[in-house]
């Protein structure tokens, strides 16, 4: 009796190891899949246990030593990824030394936070921050709610041919560099020749330096800046709005609502949630006030108005060769938008349950 | 909506009318432009935002294509454009494919390894230093390399792979397939539109760009179009222009030959643009889909 039953039990644990084995094998020869594999390769160390004596060296690298194919596909994008982002990343040591070309990194003398003193101290660094934030709170007051305005006044419109092309011609202005708006708005806003001024004294005013007085300067960024952006700003919520329910608009027009009504009490309430999240996301750039417009607008007679910090990394960096100083600078806008960043994500996933990540 | 009441009527109407002011309001600076790139000096000196066709005059045009620069500079601009873009969507897709398998090693810490770069960077000086340490300085390949992957995009590729079904994969590994042979025969046919996106939008981006150009680049025949755009337009620099030219030509009109630069810089597009412009929005509406 024991001793069939013991007989039975080898019998029936080999047999079934039997299968188990000639299974993974089968599966190994016939079907090599990468799922599989990584199965596999849990399910060894329950049968053998020689894995479990292996040092957590050679356990971290398992998983290379199973996939190196796809590993080996990765390098050349690894190795861009150290070259492109994460050497420079080192290379932020250099706001912390008096950093000399001649001497490189590893030799120059480490100065700890000289930079930054220097920097919180300088009268330059103040002004320029104080204008990259009041530029873009600006731009954000200003230019926030007019694409969502857009949006819709678009979707309000019957005809689709109309709409497309106005969409369109909206986008335009998103798909020219900074470079060539520039030189567009130098031209049609120049005081002389200007049609913009010329207008203007055809009605009795008096020519606008628009791109040389302080007062008018960042009224012309402003301006510009949402002329350029407001169409392609506008994507985001028409897509939002296609995608309400019909049924509502049905049911509010039953119920007697106007157009206007229905844009107050169904449309806006619907797309509230991306307003939310665009609204997030637009403040998390704040300290972004728009390099490529203003490096290619301002001038000497608007700099206190329009120098932001990007602009003054640039001058003092590459201009000045104050390599240290300004990746100081660099380092603590960098800081402040990588705050800026987890803090808005911190928000929009209380407020949405629904983080950028 | 078909019978609309007189209310709705107005509003249609109003509602039409500030969207057709508003297109015009996009366009106005570009065709007030237009007409001045066609000006004479003489006309110029009038003032004149006349459409007088009899005085159209294409001197600004010729004078601007004779320019050396604005030839170099296509050639230049063509070439990063063309070349960073093949290149630019091979590396990023490779990337892209990588991450979105589930047996690749570490994934989840490669994934944020890549997708850090996103939120912090170097900063200016220190790339910069980078890459004259690494003999990018006055090199073409300064504008190619440092903008070959973006990670934005490579996240938006990677989120588009990982919704096509294992099982089209795994039939290509029965028939022997590596994973070079899967990515480029069968995900690629099947990404089509992803890719297309984002070929466009690395493309324009190329098209575009002259910091990176400003910055590293010193021989002016190297120059793209952007940045001697930028010498003749903003910096009002007769150096570019000068080829066969005296300099009393170009100080006689500079509006108009300023504006002819601008039209020769960005007709390409202007044209292609209308006929692109829905694969853009398509993808920024995937874009914005979380992944």
């Amino acid at each position: 009796m024991n001793f069939s039953t013991n007989i039975k039990k080898v019998w029936l644990s080999s047999g079934i190891n039997l299968c188990n084995n000639e299974f993974v094998k089968n599966s190994e020869r016939m079907i090599p899949l990468k799922n599989e594999r990584t199965a596999v390769v849990s399910a060894q160390p329950k049968k053998s246990g020689q894995q479990y004596r292996k040092n957590g060296i050679v356990r971290f690298f398992e998983p290379y030593k199973k996939n190196y194919d796809i590993f080996l596909l990765f390098v050349p994008v690894l190795l861009w990824y150290l070259i492109f982002c994460y050497l420079p990343m080192y290379g932020i040591v250099i706001a912390f030394q008096d950093f000399k070309l001649a001497d490189g990194i590893l030799g120059s003398q480490w100065i700890g936070f000289e930079n930054f003193k220097k920097l919180f101290r300088s009268p330059s660094f103040l002004r320029v921050f104080r204008n990259s934030v009041e530029i873009s709170l600006l731009r954000i007051i200003f230019g926030f709610p007019l694409p969502i305005l857009l949006a819709l006044m678009l979707n309000e419109v019957r005809n689709k041919a109309f709409k497309k092309v106005s969409q369109t011609i909206s986008y335009l202005p998103h798909f020219l560099s900074w470079v060539v708006l520039a030189g567009v708005f130098t031209q049609i806003l120049s005081p002389s020749t200007g049609i913009v001024n010329r207008l203007l004294n055809a009605i009795g005013i008096e020519s606008i330096y628009f791109m040389g007085d302080p007062q008018w300067f960042r009224f012309t960024l402003i301006a510009t800046g949402i002329w350029q952006s407001v169409g392609w700003g506008s994507i985001i919520y028409i897509a939002a709005i296609t995608s309400i329910d019909s049924q509502m608009y049905e049911a509010a027009v039953i119920d007697g609502a106007n157009r206007f009504q229905q844009i107050i009490k169904i449309t806006l309430p619907s797309i509230a949630p991306v307003i939310t999240i665009q609204l997030i996301l637009t403040s998390g750039s704040i300290i972004n006030a728009g390099f490529d417009q203003i490096f290619n607008m301002y001038n000497d007679s608007v700099m206190k108005v329009s120098d932001i910090i990007d602009t003054f990394v640039y001058r003092k960096g590459l201009a000045e060769m104050q390599f240290s100083f300004s990746t100081a600078v660099g380092l603590f806008k960098n800081v402040i938008s990588f705050a800026m960043v987890i803090i808005t994500n911190a928000i929009s996933k209380r407020v949405n349950d629904n983080g950028i990540w | 909506m078909i019978h609309q009441t007189l209310p709705g009527r107005i509003f249609s109407f109003v509602n039409g009318l500030l969207i057709t002011l508003f297109c015009i309001s996009v366009l106005f600076p570009f065709v007030s432009l237009l007409i001045t790139s066609f000006s004479t000096a003489a006309s110029a000196s009038l003032g004149g935002f006349d459409l007088d066709f009899s005085k159209m005059s294409f001197a600004n045009y010729s004078t601007m294509l004779r320019s050396q620069y604005i030839w170099s500079g296509y050639l230049n601009t063509i070439f990063r454009t063309v070349v960073g873009t093949v290149l630019s969507v091979l590396l990023t897709s490779l990337g892209a494919y990588c991450l979105s398998k589930p047996f690749f090693p570490h994934r989840t810490f490669w994934m944020g390894f890549v997708v850090f770069t996103m939120f912090f960077s170097g900063g200016l000086i220190p790339t910069y230093l980078v890459m004259c340490e690494i003999g990018m300085k006055n090199s073409i390949w300064s504008m190619i390399l440092p903008c070959l992957i973006s990670t934005y995009n490579l996240v938006i590729m990677r989120n588009f792979f990982q919704q096509i079904p294992a099982a089209i994969e795994e039939s290509g590994r029965i028939d022997g397939a590596g994973n070079l042979r899967i990515l480029f025969s069968l995900i690629y046919p099947i990404s089509t539109p992803v890719l297309a996106t984002i070929a466009l939008w690395v493309a324009v981006s190329h098209w575009n760009a002259w910091f990176d150009c400003l910055v590293y680049i010193r021989d002016a025949d190297k120059f793209v179009l952007q940045v001697v755009l930028r010498r003749i337009v903003l910096q009002g620099s007769t150096q570019m222009i000068e080829m066969g030219v005296t300099p009393d030509d170009v100080m006689s009109n500079p509006d108009g030959l300023k504006a002819a630069a601008i039209f020769v810089a960005t007709l390409p597009i202007l044209c292609i643009y209308p006929f692109a412009q829905k694969y853009f929005v398509k993808g920024i509406i995937v874009g914005s889909l979380k992944g």
